[in-house]
C-alpha cells in the first residue's frame, strides 16, 4: 500500500489552502492512502502508446467576436461579497 | 390519485380544456411537499410566492390563447447546484450557505423560456460529491420508498422529490452517475446526455470534463420533453455542441425490430448482485420479444472507470473549488490573521469532509512530480475506456445493462468508508468518461421492495435511440406504474 505521510497531508493542504488539524492529518493520511493505493492499478495498463484524453468531443478552439459587452452592475456583483465598502471587495491586510 | 400520476402532455390536455388551471398544479405540488417533505426532506429551499404569481400570469397567458412553451404550466423542481437568479443556490454546501445568484443558468432560462414553473431547489451531496445525499450539509434526504434508506446521489432530492410526487419533473447534474442512481434508487427515470448536448452554464462546477444536466421524470415520455426544451448550443459555454437537436419525442415509436443490443460481460460480472443481474436479464428477454437482437460482449477497461474517475474528477474539483475562497461571495471565517490564513479557514470551515478529501486528491495528483504518474496516467485509461464503446458502437446500436450493482443501502452503512461507496458508481462511471448518454428506467423491486434500474447507453448524440428503447421497454412492463407506499 502506498503510505501518505501526515506531513504530505499537511503540505497538500497548504497547497489546496485548507486549515487541517493534527487529527484530521492522520485520518486524512489513512483514506487518501487507500484511494491512491485503489488508482494505482491503472499501472497494471500499458500505456505507453495512448494519448490522452481531455476531451471527449472533437472540438476546435470556438472564438467569438472580440466585442466589448456590458459588465455587471457593481452593486449586483458585491451583493453576496461577505464584506465590502466604497463599492470595492474588502480582504484582510495583504502587505505589512 | 395525485395530479402528477399523469403524463405531461395529459396534464396539458387538462388545462386546455379548462379542467384544471396552472395554479392548480403548483398548489399540488406545494400541497405534496406539506404532506410528506417533513420525512423526505429532498428541498431545501422553496419559491411559493414567486411561483404561484408566474402560475396566474400563465393562465392569463391561456386565457388569452397566446403562444405557449412546450413545458407550459409543468412544476418543476431544481438541484441546488443549479444556479436561479435570487433563489438561494447552495450547492448543499456551508460555503455557499448564504449565497443568492445574480444570474440565472442557462437551463433555468431555457425552463422558463418553456413556460415552466420552478417550485424550489433540491438536496445534494455537497458539490455533487457522493452517491447517497449523506454529504449534504443541509439535511439527509430519505428514499421514499423506505425512509430508511438513501435515495442515491447526488441528485437524491431530484429524485426522491419526483419519486414521492412533489414534483413531476426535476433537473439534476451527473458527473459520475449522479442522475441516473438516485433515478435507478427511487424507482424514476433519468438521462444523462451526451457530453455538450445540455449548456453547463450555470452548474456550479465539479468537474468540468464530466459534468451534464439532465432530466428526471416519472416516465420516458416527458424525460423526452424536458430534454428538448433544455438541449443545444449555448454561446457561453464553449463546450456546449453545435448539433442539432431533433425532437425526441418524436422518437417514441414502440419499434425497435432489428434494433442491435450489446450486453458487456462485466455489466453482469464479479460486484453485481444476483437480484440484479436475474432484472436484466428479464429485461433483455422483453427487448428480444419486442424484436432486438441480443449479444454479449465485452468492455475490458470499464473495470479502471472508478480508479481514473476518482483521479481525474478530483483533479479537475481541486481546480474549479480553487474559487471559493471568501472574498467575493459565499461564507467568509471569522478572525482570521491574513489572507492566506483567511482562505484557509473559510476552506476548513465551509467545506465538508469529503469534499475536502477529493481536493486533497485532486491537489496531491497533480502536483509537481506525481502528475504524469497519477492525472496523465489517468487521462490515457479514459482514452482506452472510450475506445471500447467507439468499438462497440460500430456494430451496436445500444449498451444495456444494470444502473447500479445493488439496490438502495441504509443510511449510514457507507458513510465512513470512501472506497464502498465509489464501488456505486462503477456501471455509470465509465459513460461519463466516454461521454455518451445513458438512462435509467425502472426495471422491478428488489425482494426487500426497493427500485432496481435499467441502464441503456447509446452513442454520442443519438439520445432519440435511448429513449425509443427506454421508452418501448418501459410501455412493454408494468414497473414505471408501481409507487411507493408514501
Amino acid at each position: 500500500m502506498t503510505k501518505i505521510t501526515t506531513d504530505q497531508v499537511k503540505h497538500v493542504a497548504h497547497l489546496a489552502r485548507l486549515a487541517i488539524t493534527e487529527e484530521e492529518a492522520e485520518k486524512f493520511a489513512g483514506q487518501l492512502g487507500s484511494i491512491i493505493t485503489f488508482a494505482e492499478q491503472l499501472n497494471e495498463l500499458d500505456t505507453s502508446n495512448v494519448e490522452p484524453t481531455t476531451h471527449v468531443l472533437e472540438m476546435k478552439n470556438i472564438m467569438r467576436e472580440d466585442k466589448a459587452s456590458k459588465g455587471l452592475p457593481r452593486e449586483e456583483v458585491l451583493k453576496n461579497a461577505p464584506d465590502h465598502q466604497d463599492g470595492q471587495v474588502k480582504v484582510p491586510t495583504i502587505l505589512e | 390519485m395525485s395530479l402528477f400520476d399523469q403524463k405531461l402532455s395529459d396534464l396539458q390536455g387538462l388545462l386546455h380544456k379548462k379542467e384544471i388551471t396552472v395554479t392548480d398544479l403548483v398548489r399540488e405540488s406545494y400541497k405534496r411537499i406539506s404532506e410528506v417533505d417533513d420525512q423526505v426532506q429532498a428541498f431545501l429551499t422553496l419559491d411559493e410566492e414567486r411561483a404561484l404569481a408566474q402560475a396566474e400570469a400563465l393562465q392569463s397567458k391561456l386565457s388569452s390563447d397566446g403562444s405557449q412553451g412546450m413545458l407550459f404550466g409543468m412544476p418543476i423542481g431544481v438541484k441546488d447546484n443549479i444556479v436561479t437568479k435570487d433563489l438561494r443556490t447552495t450547492a448543499a454546501s456551508k460555503i455557499l450557505g448564504n449565497f443568492d445568484p445574480i444570474y440565472n443558468a442557462t437551463v433555468v432560462d431555457k425552463l422558463r423560456a418553456a413556460d415552466a414553473i420552478t417550485i424550489g431547489k433540491l438536496n445534494m451531496d455537497e458539490f455533487a460529491m457522493g452517491s447517497s445525499t449523506e454529504n449534504s450539509s443541509m439535511r439527509k434526504t430519505k428514499n421514499p420508498w423506505n425512509l430508511e434508506t438513501v435515495p442515491g446521489g447526488s441528485s437524491g432530492g431530484s429524485a426522491a422529490a419526483v419519486a414521492a410526487g412533489e414534483v413531476p419533473f426535476s433537473l439534476g447534474s451527473d458527473t459520475g452517475g449522479s442522475i441516473r442512481q438516485p433515478a435507478s434508487f427511487c424507482g424514476v427515470v433519468g438521462l444523462k446526455p451526451t457530453y455538450g448536448r445540455v449548456s453547463r452554464f450555470g452548474l456550479i462546477a465539479f468537474a468540468s470534463s464530466l459534468d451534464q444536466i439532465g432530466p428526471i421524470t416519472r416516465n420516458v415520455e416527458d424525460n423526452a420533453y424536458l430534454l428538448e426544451a433544455i438541449a443545444g448550443l449555448d454561446p457561453n459555454d464553449s463546450t456546449s455542441a453545435n448539433v442539432n437537436v431533433p425532437s425526441y419525442r418524436q422518437a417514441l415509436t414502440g419499434d425497435i425490430k432489428g434494433l442491435k443490443i450489446a450486453v458487456p460481460k462485466e455489466y453482469l460480472g464479479e460486484g453485481v448482485s444476483e437480484e440484479v443481474r436475474q432484472s436484466v436479464r428479464k429485461a433483455l428477454d422483453v427487448l428480444e420479444g419486442l424484436g432486438a437482437t441480443v449479444d454479449e460482449v465485452s468492455l475490458p477497461h470499464s473495470k479502471y472507470g472508478v480508479a481514473t474517475y476518482y483521479l481525474l474528477s478530483s483533479s479537475e474539483a481541486s481546480a474549479n473549488l480553487a474559487r471559493f475562497d471568501g472574498i467575493r461571495y459565499g461564507y467568509r471565517a471569522d478572525n482570521a490573521e491574513n489572507l492566506i490564513d483567511l482562505y484557509k479557514k473559510t476552506r476548513a470551515e465551509g467545506f465538508g469532509d469529503e469534499v475536502k478529501r477529493r481536493i486533497m486528491l485532486g491537489t496531491y495528483a497533480l502536483s509537481s512530480g506525481y502528475y504524469d504518474a497519477y492525472y496523465k496516467k489517468a487521462q490515457k485509461v479514459r482514452t482506452l475506456i472510450k475506445q471500447d464503446f467507439d468499438q462497440i458502437f460500430e456494430q451496436y446500436d445500444v449498451v444495456v445493462g444494470p444502473t447500479t450493482p445493488t439496490p438502495s443501502f441504509k443510511i449510514g452503512e457507507k458513510v465512513d468508508d470512501p472506497l464502498t461507496m465509489y464501488a456505486n458508481d462503477i456501471l455509470t462511471i465509465p459513460v461519463n468518461l466516454a461521454g455518451v448518454p445513458g438512462i435509467s428506467v425502472p426495471a422491478g423491486l428488489s425482494s426487500n421492495g426497493l427500485p432496481l434500474g435499467l441502464q441503456i447507453i447509446g452513442k454520442h448524440f443519438d439520445e432519440s435511440t435511448v429513449y425509443r428503447v427506454a421508452h418501448a421497454f418501459e410501455q412493454a412492463t408494468e414497473h414505471h406504474k408501481l409507487k411507493p407506499g408514501l
